[in-house]
């Protein structure tokens, strides 16, 4: 058959190569040549779709990809013109170079070998200048369900994950899940990334990569902490599709991390010791208060989301405020009245509402209404109002007899399907109270002759039977009737029968005696089974013989038992457990991928987790933590690189004027909230990048605004001096370690330098020259201070990638007037960043790391005291580590990398009873481990 | 999340597939047109149907299904206001939204298809984004293609994907400026047979038509903002500055886009602007029913009622109708039962009416209940509930826009029982 698959698209050669197989075929059956020649057909039904691809315009191109996708949207099979058209991959023409992705990632699956040959066109489309063509080549790259290229794509997310752009980071986010499920073994290479992505700040990115958390590692809520706050604070300006996912996503983190706002009243009582009063935790009012105004979008989804957290999160008293976006609560009963028009799903749903909002007030209306439905055309709709009233009548005692009497009006319907939903429902409503109503039982009694439902007339039977005392006799020549007609009825209707046979023959055996033995012989030859064996039994239990057990004494019990009424129940009944608003909650079964929404926790779960700042991280004293209010912290923003500054172009400048306007109003709501969220200390000042010529339009998009934060000088960092007042001719310079990750490069370490100028002149252009570093080494400069007026302090981050040593990075500071050499030297814990890992982790990572030259030991530290929570905030103001899980145990572990390589270092601590600890230094850089050992060790002594 | 999408027509022909993940086949409509069979009316479909491994989530607009295949949990709702949004956007493509344009432009739609979703999880929905990277098409465009063999498609990412407005493209510029904005508001109410209102409410929205040039930030007051109580909003309006002070304020999209919709609820009292004396029986013996309808108008400020129609569902045993109107016409359609009178505009003078005999189906039972009458009409230059737009102010631009507002009154769900 390989000669049918000749490229080249000529006709004539095609037809030539049919000519001879019809020739050859000559001989055969005339019904297999009609067959071959379909299908040669089609083999060359597309030859001349072929040639336009194969020719040199691109209109022809154009127009034959066209036809092409048009043929994949009606679902007519073109995977035959695979080859003809994955040559076209490389087309100069974007429109033709697009239609061939939608075809490739269609048929790409089916022609796996095929579909190899473009993907080094994706992958340099991957490094092209131009973003959008970097995130289709990787849209279009992790789309193609091709397993051999799995290390390819992984390779291709990792590096978007860290584009420059953040609608390519956006594109890594989407792919995440792609590559998932085609080989679910990538798992915890996909988790970093979601992790590095999380942690992105621009609004673009938030929803997909938390999309791609909920679909790969939704259980990973540790990955969420530290991204908590920012997430709530930036979910306004995301756009609406992601709203909604983070919103649910969030609903389910409140869940695991704050403490039950409606429960305190209940159980305070109870364990009045141990309870402290409840506080909402400010990051739980953080969350609602940022969902709240979202109950304004304009998309529904988004409503119902904010809708559901505030049920399943809020206060009681405030998940009212939902009640007017949904229409809930009982001023809008109107709204729920029943339009002749509605579809009936909608009729059913709007029944449901009203009858769920009845009481003792506004019955009566509500059962005026139900009585128009009832005469409506719609049949389902008019069973489902008897069914309310019934529903009503059970609910609202006031009203059982109203609702009673007028469902018997309704027995006298002309319609068989309204009478014997009736006769459903008077059964049940009957059962509360059958003494009162034995004149309601008789006249369903004469129904039996004209009702042919079955489940109606089986509701009948049982009533006459259980209540055959208050109808002594018309009970036994109903069962006259339905012996005569046994055979024909239903199999619901004949058990009935046998029950009501049953029945009668305990209570007044000499009228029915031989009725209810004939009742019995026509059910033992019955086809079916049930109606057999329940003949059989009732037979046994009921006649006495002399083989019948002592069950036959206890008849009269088994089956004249009071029976408890029956609870008339909502068919949305029992749902509850479903997150609202879900698929799930809507079928009442569980989809797949549904992820429970947890129970409340006992205790809060640490709420320090959430906290950013690295020095919050080990102790939970927060007063300690928090440094002099707003006191001198900045937020810089800086748009990377000084080339591109100039192109912030239009949107960075409109972007920041509706942030701007958003900004005012937010600040005001800051300043209410100050005393809930004291650790709230951020200004804007925001450098506004100016617009200029549009000249490098691609670049200009490639931009990302970065936030590189200074921290207020507290008492746990370390100032060091760069340079002396004296020495300085007037200008002090101080810097320290702002241990915070320097983000225009993640590998470079952040140095804060803070400059007061003393003299009584002004200090104009500042800036670093001629650095001079150790091979490798390299420095980030912090951008010129244009001027810094008399007795003020500036202060700037630079970056200084140290390659994880120890040595001095040493350059000039250079004023309008003078330069200073200076020097940063940096301690060996500066080098590190903290990471978190769990406690597995960390013993999985530090049992590759046992050997001699990356583990160093300390026999004791020469502490006598027990190793003391002093020592711990020495460990967070020295070491940059992250704590240990639970600090419970008598092992503090930290787990940190360096900056520069990202090298893992562990740090165990092992405490001994009576004094003193075991000290381990887990790293694969000799020097560093060395070093740390003997810094902590010196540290500890001190 | 979305798996698939297939466009079904409400004849029941399958015209158009797309799939965002591995193709699923188009067998599992069969779970679809099964479930449509037995709702007898499109309406009545359940938007959401369980089949064995899949869901199909489905929403009904201008005669074509918009069926989805769903796979793992997602909320309903996601699906639908997404399903929607694509019905929307083929409509702003393309004028309407219906199969012929949709199978005239199989390929615009397709390029749309593949920009709206990836994986399944919508990437660009925002129109004016999605314009620029898919240019909508005008006659004028297709004919310069032709020539020029220039495309339909963007080359460079929009500049609203990475602006904090995203509806918004950059660089916009006209030679006149100008702000049009449309109060629509729709009436739902159910009339009882005494012609008092059950239930009214109003459903109002604002349409905006600005084309203005630069980043203008404009801020629109109204007389009575109090009025409103529930409102929400298109993602550019600032909330906090209508919480705080009752105005709409926000930097606009370009072109037109529906600004707000509010509800003006049953609490507040709601004028109904027609009143319906209305008589229909249907006789015990000779087959046969009596009709007699009388429009009038009630509180219309002062305006004049206009596209008045009364359609009427009529049981399955109405055959057909001799009646006579006074003014405008009637049509009988014996095989959907709808009678519908297109009166036009109301003459206060003298008042429209309907009356006549309906021939019943020989034999048959009486119908039950008589059947409830759908009212449509239109009052231009109110708006019913008595919102007026104050002052439309623009800021950050230096020009004058020629500023507008109309108001219309239309009648929503308007269901008057017999």
């Amino acid at each position: 058959m390989s000669l049918s698959y000749s490229c080249n698209g000529h006709i004539c050669e095609n037809l030539l190569v049919m000519d001879s197989f019809v020739r050859f075929l000559k001989e055969r059956e005339q019904e297999q040549l009609i067959k071959i020649l379909s299908f040669l057909f089609y083999i060359f039904r597309h030859d001349d779709l072929k040639e336009m691809l194969d020719s040199n315009k691109d209109s022809l191109k154009l127009e034959a990809m066209k036809r092409i996708v048009a043929m994949i949207a009606r679902g007519k099979n073109a995977s035959d013109l695979f080859p003809a058209v994955v040559k076209n991959v490389a087309c100069k023409n974007i429109e033709v170079k697009k239609l061939v992705y939608v075809y490739l990632v269609r048929y790409a699956e089916e022609q796996q070998d095929l579909a190899l040959l473009s993907i080094s066109t994706f992958q340099r489309g991957l490094k092209d200048p131009n973003q959008l063509i970097r995130a289709s080549a990787l849209r279009v790259l992790s789309s193609i369900r091709v397993t051999i290229i799995v290390p390819i794509m992984m390779l291709a997310i990792k590096e978007a994950a860290s584009d420059m752009s953040p609608y390519v980071r956006k594109t890594a986010a989407h792919a995440i899940p792609k590559l998932h499920s085609l080989d679910p073994e990538q798992k915890d290479q996909l988790i970093e990334v979601i992790e590095k992505l999380l942690a992105d700040k621009t609004t673009l990115v938030a929803g997909s990569v938390v999309m791609a958390f909920e679909e790969v590692c939704p259980d990973r809520i540790d990955l969420i902490h530290k991204n908590y706050r920012k997430l709530c604070n930036l979910l306004i300006d995301v756009e609406e599709w992601g709203q909604v996912v983070i919103i649910n996503m969030l609903t389910r983190y409140a869940r695991t991390q704050f403490l039950n706002p409606n429960v305190n009243v209940s159980i305070t009582h109870m364990c009045e010791k141990k309870r402290k009063p409840y506080v909402m935790d400010p990051d739980h009012r953080l969350l609602l208060r940022n969902t709240k105004p979202l109950l304004q979008s304009r998309n529904a989804a988004v409503v119902m989301a904010v809708a559901q957290l505030y049920f399943h999160l809020a206060p009681k008293a405030e998940v009212g405020i939902i009640a007017k976006a949904l229409g809930m609560f009982e001023p809008y009963l109107k709204s729920f009245y029943i339009r002749s028009t509605d579809p009936t799903q909608i009729k059913i749903l709007k029944l449901e509402v009203l009858t769920n909002l009845a009481n003792e007030a506004n019955i009566s209306t509500i059962l005026r209404e139900f009585q128009t439905y009832i005469k409506s055309m719609d049949k389902d709709f008019v069973a489902a109002s008897i069914q309310a009233i019934g529903r009503c009548a059970t609910n609202i005692g006031e009203v059982r007899d109203t609702c009673l009497n007028g469902l018997v009006q309704l027995l006298s319907n002309r319609d068989e399907l309204v009478v014997a939903e009736s006769v459903v429902v008077i059964k049940k409503l009957l059962q509360m109270q059958p003494e009162q109503h034995s004149d309601i039982i008789k006249h369903m009694a004469k129904l039996i002759d004209n009702i042919q439902v079955p489940m109606a007339r089986a509701s009948i039977l049982w009533l006459i039977g259980e209540y055959c005392e208050h109808v002594p006799k018309i009970a036994p020549d109903v069962l006259r009737k339905m012996a005569k007609s046994f055979t024909n009825e239903e199999d619901i209707v004949k058990l009935q029968i046998i029950n009501l046979a049953a029945k009668l023959y305990l209570t007044n055996s000499k009228q029915t005696k031989l009725l209810t033995q004939y009742v019995l012989n026509l059910a033992k030859y019955d086809q079916n089974y049930d109606i057999r064996d329940r003949a059989r039994f009732i037979r046994q239990l009921i006649v006495p013989t002399d083989k019948s057990g002592a069950l036959n004494k206890y008849a009269k019990k088994l089956f004249l038992a009071l029976k408890p009424a029956p609870v008339l129940e909502s068919p949305f009944k029992d749902r509850d457990h479903f997150q609202l608003g879900s698929l799930s909650h809507l079928l009442n079964a569980k989809a797949a991928g549904y992820q429970e929404l947890p129970d409340w926790p006992e205790s809060a779960p640490d709420p320090s987790v959430r906290n950013v700042e690295v020095k919050d991280s080990v102790c939970a004293e927060r007063t300690v933590l928090t440094g002099p209010e707003g006191a001198g912290v900045l937020l810089l923003q800086t748009t990377r690189g000084s080339s591109n500054i100039a192109s912030g172009s239009d949107e960075s400048g409109s972007g920041s004027e509706s942030e701007e306007s958003r900004e005012e109003t937010e600040s005001e709501e800051e300043e209410e909230d100050e005393e809930e969220e004291k650790k709230k200390r951020k200004k804007l000042d925001k450098t506004k990048a100016k617009k200029q010529a549009e000249e490098s339009a691609e670049r200009c998009a490639i931009h990302t605004i970065h936030q590189i934060r200074t921290i207020a000088p507290s008492g746990s960092i370390k100032m060091y001096e760069l340079l002396h007042r004296i020495t300085g001719e007037g200008l002090a310079v101080e810097y320290c370690f702002s241990r915070q990750p320097f983000s225009p490069d993640p590998n470079m370490v952040a140095v804060q330098i803070q400059f007061t100028n003393n003299t009584n002149s002004e200090t104009k252009n500042l800036h670093i020259e001629d650095p001079r570093l150790q091979s490798g080494m390299r420095i980030r400069e912090f951008a010129e201070i244009g001027l810094q007026p008399t007795g003020e302090s500036v202060t700037v981050v630079m970056g200084i990638d140290f390659c994880d040593s120890t040595q001095a990075a040493n350059f000039q500071l250079c004023t309008h007037t003078r330069k200073f050499f200076v020097s940063i030297q940096p301690p060996v814990g500066e080098l590190m960043t903290p990471t978190f890992l769990t406690e597995n982790n960390f013993k999985k990572e530090q049992g590759e790391r046992t050997s001699a030259h990356s583990r160093f030991n300390t026999h004791s530290c020469p502490t006598d005291c027990s190793f003391s929570s002093k020592h711990l905030s020495f460990f967070s103001s020295y070491v940059v580590v992250t704590p240990p899980p639970p600090p419970s145990a008598p092992v503090y572990r930290f787990a940190g990398k360096t900056v520069s390589s990202g090298c893992l270092v562990l740090v165990t601590v092992t405490t001994k009873e009576g004094g003193g600890a075991q000290l381990t230094v887990n790293c694969e850089k000799m020097v560093i481990g060395t070093m740390l050992v003997k810094d902590i060790l010196q540290a500890l002594s001190q | 999340m979305i798996h698939s999408l297939f466009l079904i027509s409400n004849a029941g022909d399958l015209f158009l597939e797309k799939h965002w993940k591995s193709v699923i086949s188009r067998s599992v409509c069969d779970y679809f047109f099964e479930a449509r069979e037995k709702a007898v009316e499109p309406d009545n479909v359940p938007p959401v149907i369980r089949t064995p491994h899949h869901y199909l989530i489905n929403i009904y607009r201008e005669k074509i299904f918009f069926v989805s295949v769903i796979q793992t949990e997602v909320p309903p709702l996601f699906v639908i206001e997404f399903l929607h949004r694509v019905a929307e956007t083929f409509q702003d493509y393309f004028g309407e939204c219906s199969e012929t344009t949709i199978k005239d432009n199989v390929v615009i739609v397709y390029e749309l298809l593949e920009e709206m979703l990836d994986n399944g999880f919508p990437l660009a929905t925002e129109s004016n984004i999605l314009k620029e990277l898919i240019r909508p098409p005008t006659i004028l465009r297709s004919m310069v293609n032709t020539i020029t063999g220039s495309s339909n498609v963007g080359e460079t990412l929009p500049t609203g994907q990475l602006s904090t407005i995203p509806w918004r493209r950059a660089g916009v510029k006209y030679t006149s400026n100008e702000a049009y904005f449309d109060v629509v508001e729709e009436i739902d109410a159910i009339l009882d047979k005494s012609g008092t209102a059950v239930f009214a409410e109003i459903q109002g929205v604002i349409d905006a038509c600005v084309k203005l040039s630069g980043m203008p930030d404009l801020t629109l007051s109204f007389m009575n903002p109090r009025l409103l109580d529930d409102v929400s909003f298109h993602p550019c309006v600032r909330y906090k500055r209508w919480e705080s002070e009752r105005v709409i304020s926000f930097i606009p999209p370009d072109g037109n886009f529906q600004l707000m919709s509010y509800h003006i609820s049953a609490q507040n009292l709601v004028a109904i602007p027609v009143y319906v004396k209305q008589n229909i029986s249907f006789f015990e013996t000779g087959s046969s029913g009596r009709l007699d309808i009388t429009v009038g108008p009630k509180q219309t400020m002062g305006k004049t009622l206009e596209c008045l129609v009364v359609t009427v569902h009529m049981p399955k045993v109405v055959l057909s109708a001799n009646l006579s109107a006074t003014q405008g016409t009637y049509n009988y359609d014996p095989v959907t039962k709808i009678l519908v009178w297109d009166i036009g505009k109301l003459n206060p003078q003298k008042l429209p009416n309907l009356k006549g005999s309906l021939s019943l189906q020989s034999g048959a039972p009486k119908p039950e209940e008589n059947p409830s009458l759908n009212i449509d009409l239109k009052i231009q230059q109110l708006a019913i509930s008595g919102l007026k737009v104050n002052r439309l102010d623009v800021y950050g631009e230096k020009y004058k826009p020629f500023k507008g507002v109309k108001y219309v009154t239309k009648a929503g769900k308007f269901q008057v029982r017999t």
